[in-house]
């Protein structure tokens, strides 16, 4: 009965699809793409804030995930990703934001000049997450910057369920003022092992014994590569998140012709962004080569994996073009 | 014909590209704003139509309200929105619900309209014997079309293609009766598009003369009736408006050689040339997918129309300084110099066929 009466509305919606007028009633209900609603934009510090965004199914996660955020920019969508900071069963999904200064679109979202404050969601995706209640050890977290933002949904998840008593929680901030979640981290401090440093990363604030326990970390690429050489004996402890990607130190060049548009441009670096230079509009989501949104047709050319350093020298291959930069001549699908 | 020295043709050809540029540069929030807000105004004037044509059994103005509201509705879908988006006005916004791939509420199916409409007719517009918009294949609209006896009764054929507009547009872009008559000739590609429209039509059909009628039960054929004045509605409209933009007295067509190292400049003047506007009240402009700014259109095919009439204000005075015919005229002077037409070519020539 179901089947039919959804197969009758969509006949008579035809050629729309019934979402096209659910939405007028409430845009948060339409089904073809996750809509979330910005209820509340929390300023957290200077530079950073938090998304409060109701949706109106349940938006499910595991603590440590990302998902894709669509906003609106003077008319143009914008999609980028981000770590989810609220706890797994948290009534409205939390996005903390920093805005970077050379960026395009976060430094609008902290400062709340979005066009409107209808947003799209993708999925929640990676495997940055807690395992179930095996581990005989308590987890510790070790955060640098805004890559507390994935660690703090883990310890609201383990202090909603009370499962959080023998945690440690080490973070790193540049300043004082620059501490994400301050007033939380010292109510929490309380009555959980939890401290805040100022300054860069050093192994030895780390607790006694740290090789042992499962260690989750996410922050700058440098407090990354600090926290693996720390953990160079118990590498499978240790379970990290990357949050940018690290700046290209490219040499080469290509000229790029974008064959869809008929624009060619020449440059070096990733090949989004020289299609973005080149006053091209593609789709892009993570830019760091994660969520495949900005897949597209390489026609011809070889490509180099800013990532990997990995070439790719097949024609009609897709390739993600936020971590390709060409290596000689190189013909887009775009 | 109007002809220019290739010097200034290039310097009036720049004029245009910056003022795209210029415009193109300045789209954003404003233009999306726009049309999400007639997106919302058309989908409520839908549901009243359609909720009003239900319960119009019960009194005759119900039914005439309803009847506008849907036609309205439609009108609106076809021209404004469909129409535009259709052509990638607003896939700047990066917005899947603006994307150029959208499906208008007609039997026409979008991925054939873009061919035959965006591409075909866009890029050699009034070009003799590519642009099949040039009378849609029935009619003798142009002097140098060659004068055949059935061309006498080309004022019913107008009639006939005015009340069934939406067919003429779908079926336009396969040479039909070719089609029909000679079935080995056709191509694989012809059987696809043709497949593609009765698919579509199928779909068209089952809503408005089928599931909506049923569904209103004892008013059925109340509800069929609305559905078909609002189709028709519809139909005459977007005829009158597409027959105004390049059949009126004065729009010149061209010989396929125009083609030949056609610059960018030569493109926008033979745009011109071969286009016409008419003037009316803010309605009536939005009623026809400002497409009442013809000549705008198909210098900007993809800028959002609704920019067109700010826009036409510079095109008529970069025109007027370099002296190149804008053909603009009230909407009645324009229909009325398209009927004069169609009947005065339904006779043959009495000039041999004017060269270009």
């Amino acid at each position: 009965m179901e089947a039919i009466t959804s197969r009758l509305l969509a006949a008579l919606a035809y050629p729309r699809v019934l979402d096209d007028f659910v939405e007028l009633a409430n845009p948060l209900r339409a089904r073809r793409e996750l809509r979330a609603r910005i209820v509340e934009t929390r300023r957290e510090t200077h530079d950073v804030a938090t998304l409060v965004l109701e949706t109106a199914r349940p938006f499910r996660h595991r603590a440590g995930q990302w998902t894709t955020l669509g906003v609106t920019l003077d008319g143009v969508r914008h999609t980028r990703c981000f770590s989810i900071a609220s706890a797994e069963n948290a009534s409205r999904l939390e996005l903390t934001i920093k805005a970077l200064p050379d960026g395009l679109v976060t430094p609008r979202i902290v400062a709340g000049t979005l066009d409107e404050p209808l947003v799209t969601l993708g999925k929640p995706q990676g495997d940055f997450t807690m395992p179930g209640e095996d581990g005989q050890e308590w987890p510790l977290f070790v955060s640098g910057g805004s890559g507390i933002t994935p660690v703090m949904s883990m310890l609201r998840t383990l202090v909603t369920t009370g499962g959080a008593d023998g945690i440690t929680f080490v973070h790193f901030a540049r300043s004082a003022e620059d501490v994400i979640f301050a007033a939380e981290l010292e109510r929490l401090g309380r009555d959980l092992d939890i401290h805040v440093h100022t300054g860069r990363f050093r192994p030895d604030a780390l607790p006694e014994g740290f090789l042992d326990r499962p260690t989750y970390a996410c922050g700058p690429a440098p407090f990354l590569a600090a926290m693996e050489d720390a953990y160079a004996g118990a590498r499978a402890n240790l379970h990290t998140e990357r949050f940018a990607l690290e700046a290209p130190s490219s040499s080469t060049t290509g000229d790029v012709f974008f064959r869809r548009s008929g624009r060619r441009a020449d440059g070096r670096g990733p090949l989004l962004g020289i299609a973005e230079r080149a006053g091209l509009m593609p789709a892009s989501g993570c830019r760091m080569g994660i969520c495949h949104s900005c897949a597209c047709r390489k026609v011809s050319g070889t490509t180099r994996d800013v990532r990997t350093g990995e070439l790719s020298t097949e024609s009609d291959v897709d390739i993600r073009i936020c971590v390709s930069e060409p290596v000689g001549p190189v013909e887009l699908d775009l | 014909m109007f002809t220019m020295n290739p010097e200034q043709l290039e310097a009036f050809g720049q004029e245009l590209h910056d003022l795209e540029q210029r415009t193109r540069k300045d789209l954003g929030a404003r233009d999306v704003g726009y049309i999400k807000k007639v997106i919302r105004v058309q989908r409520g004037l839908e549901i009243t139509g359609r909720a009003l044509l239900f319960a119009s059994g019960f009194a005759p103005p119900v039914w005439l309200l309803g009847t506008a509201s849907l036609a309205a509705s439609k009108i609106i879908e076809n021209m404004e929105i469909g129409h535009n988006v259709m052509h990638g006005q607003y896939a700047f916004s990066r917005d899947p619900a603006l994307a150029t791939g959208y499906e208008w509420d007609n039997v026409c199916p979008g991925d054939q309209w873009r061919h035959s409409h965006n591409y075909l007719h866009h890029t050699f517009t009034n070009v003799r014997g590519v642009d099949h918009d040039l009378g849609y294949r029935i009619l003798r609209i142009d002097e140098s079309q060659e004068w055949r006896w059935p061309a006498v009764l080309q004022p019913a054929y107008a009639a006939l293609l005015a009340t069934f507009f939406q067919w003429g547009v779908a079926l336009h872009d396969v040479d039909m009766p070719r089609y029909l008559l000679r079935p080995r000739e056709r191509t694989d590609e012809q059987r696809a598009k043709v497949r593609g429209i009765l698919r579509k039509a199928g779909r068209q059909t089952l809503k408005d003369y089928v599931l909506f009628p049923l569904l209103a039960g004892p008013f059925a054929l109340h509800v069929l009736a609305g559905n078909a004045v609002a189709n028709l509605a519809r139909n005459l409209w977007s005829f009158g408006v597409i027959f105004c933009g390049h059949f009126p007295e004065g729009a010149a067509t061209f010989e396929p050689e125009v083609l030949e190292n056609e610059t960018k400049a030569g493109f926008y003047l033979r745009q011109i040339l071969g286009s016409a506007n008419f003037d009316g009240p803010r309605w009536m402009h939005f009623l026809s997918g400002h497409l009442s700014h013809q000549i705008e259109h198909h210098l900007f095919p993809d800028i959002p129309a609704h920019r067109y009439p700010e826009m036409a204000v510079e095109v008529r005075a970069i025109c007027a300084r370099y002296g190149v015919p804008y053909n603009s005229r009230s909407l009645a002077s324009q229909l009325g110099s398209v009927f004069r037409k169609i009947v005065r070519l339904a006779l043959p020539s009495r000039a041999p066929a004017i060269a270009a």
